[in-house]
């Protein structure tokens, strides 16, 4: 779980190559976004405030961006579960009362890391079948105003027409929908592929 | 799902801003001012910037979502006016599409009692008949009928077209199709005839296929039977329910494409629309895809094909080439 310097690139002197922002960018949602779903897990596994961790996983996220803006990771997931852990002790040892049960599980951490599978690439089948899933799962009207914005194409106000609402609900619901949809995509797809 | 305007934590309220931004980014609000607020925000923190990336992530990946309509959407899901429109737009093509071209054409060998049949490209019609049988006519086709009191046969000229023959022992329904025939014996069928090449696929029922010429060259085909010929070649296979299914998706306006590769799904497209998809890089040809699309639906499928598979798609006149 070390991150040990790499030996190459132009950044070899100092280790590692430091990366600009939207390099940061690049690598975040290829390298860190598929591995939320095992994020969300060690974290529902190792924190008993659930309403928490959603404030954890940014804070994680901020911290990690930052952190690979400096020098890019040798391995992103040894470097998320590292950030994750240290973020973990740091809410620990600031609250007042230290509660038991969070106490770090250093097993799972490693049991995390280990894991193989969430971040490989779906299959073209398999990812239409989750995003079918995901949409599935969607409130109703939500699920409308996404269809119509994103497979038809439709402006806000042709949207607001067709389903009879305001405009601004339009916007509600497709800022909601897109929520929800990072939400299932990137934090439970294991739920949706056990039940399609 | 939260409802807007209450975002107890941190993180709730960072991501409804991103939200915020993220919709009127796609909404097309993207003016100078909206994005100098957008940027400001991102280089606010990496807080920001990160919860707007993932969701514009997950949104970007759900641009695929297009590939999975519903051939025939539940009515219930359908708004009134759509539905309205759908049936209003089904009706003028009724109207216009099905040309009942009439005794002039194929004069070389038609009679009086003949009645050419043709869609145009895109086109999608019903043709039914005294006795009961229904003819569909795919895209593109041409067929001339004549039914009379003594025979009853059918020319596919070109195109596809489904079969649902009322069987009657002593007319029986016959379809030609270049030097081939397929022969009713009380049957549902799909007969498709490209330039060299013609498919025929027994859903129910039983017919006979046979090669007018060589007597040899006959089949009698079981429900879930496919013959290919050729004008030399011929040759069975068995195909499941669903690929049966999939090759009449075209009757609910419908392209289902399993494990096709992208230059076979433009072909497909390209059967049933104007608009053009011309694949002009021989490498993209064999990227494999899987999906359901309305036959109309080029632009939704462009568009599909750029985000998805992040190809290249440059509008050229009415067509679109794709390029790596």
């Amino acid at each position: 779980m070390d991150d040990r310097p790499q030996a190459t690139g132009e950044g070899a002197s100092l280790g590692r190559a430091a990366m600009n922002a939207s390099e940061v960018d690049d690598w975040f949602v290829r390298e860190v976004l598929p591995l939320e779903a095992a994020l969300m897990q060690f974290l529902h596994r190792n924190w008993r405030n659930k309403s928490e961790i959603a404030d954890l996983r940014q804070d994680i996220y901020e911290r990690l961006c930052e952190a690979a803006l400096g020098a890019r990771p040798h391995n992103t997931k040894a470097f998320l579960f590292t950030t994750a852990r240290n973020l973990l002790i740091d809410r620990v040892r600031g609250q007042r009362i230290i509660p038991i049960e969070a106490a770090i599980d250093w097993e799972t951490l490693n049991l995390a890391i280990d894991a193989p599978g969430p971040e490989r690439v779906l299959m073209a089948r398999e990812e239409l079948q989750l995003l079918q899933a995901a949409l599935d799962r969607l409130a109703p009207r939500c699920r409308e105003a996404i269809l119509l914005k994103q497979v038809e194409g439709l402006s806000r106000r042709e949207i607001a027409g067709r389903m009879g609402i305001g405009e601004e609900t339009v916007k509600m619901h497709l800022a909601n929908g897109m929520r929800a949809l990072a939400n299932i995509l990137y934090s439970d797809p294991e739920d949706l592929r056990r039940s399609p | 799902m939260s409802e807007a305007g209450h975002e107890p934590s941190r993180a709730g309220r960072i991501e409804a801003e991103a939200a915020a931004f993220l919709e009127r980014r796609i909404a097309g609000e993207a003016g100078e001012e909206e994005r100098a607020a957008l940027d400001a925000w991102l280089g606010q923190s990496w807080a920001h910037r990160s919860t707007y990336l993932r969701l514009d992530a997950a949104w970007r990946r759900t641009g695929r979502l297009a590939a999975l309509r519903r051939p025939t959407p539940d009515i219930a899901d359908v708004p009134r006016e759509r539905r309205v429109r759908a049936m209003a737009a089904k009706l003028a093509a009724a109207l216009a599409a099905i040309a009942v071209i009439g005794y002039g054409a194929f004069a070389y060998v038609s009679r009086p009692e003949d009645r050419v049949y043709a869609t145009p490209v895109g086109g999608h019609e019903m043709i039914a008949f005294a006795d009961g049988s229904h003819i569909e006519l795919s895209t593109d086709t041409v067929l001339r009928t004549r039914m009379t009191t003594r025979e009853r046969k059918v020319w596919l000229e070109k195109g596809e077209a489904y079969f649902q023959v009322r069987h009657d022992a002593s007319h029986p329904f016959m379809v030609i199709a270049g030097n081939h025939r397929v022969v009713d014996l009380g049957t549902k069928f799909l007969v498709r005839r490209d330039p060299g090449r013609l498919e025929v696929a027994l859903v129910e029922g039983r017919v006979r296929f046979e090669a007018q010429h060589s007597p040899s060259q006959s089949a009698l085909l079981r429900p879930g039977d496919v013959v290919t010929a050729t004008a030399s070649t011929m040759f069975v296979t068995r195909e499941t329910k669903a690929s049966l299914a999939r090759e009449l998706a075209w009757r609910h306006e419908t392209l289902v494409f399993d494990n096709m590769t992208l230059a076979d799904a433009a072909a497909e497209f390209n059967r049933y629309n104007q608009r053009k998809l011309i694949i002009a890089d021989p490498a993209v040809a064999e990227i494999t895809i899987v999906g359901k699309f309305r036959t109309r639906d080029v632009e939704p499928f462009a568009r599909v094909i750029r985000n998805v598979l992040g190809l290249k798609v440059v509008a050229k006149g009415d067509d679109f080439v794709i390029s790596r």
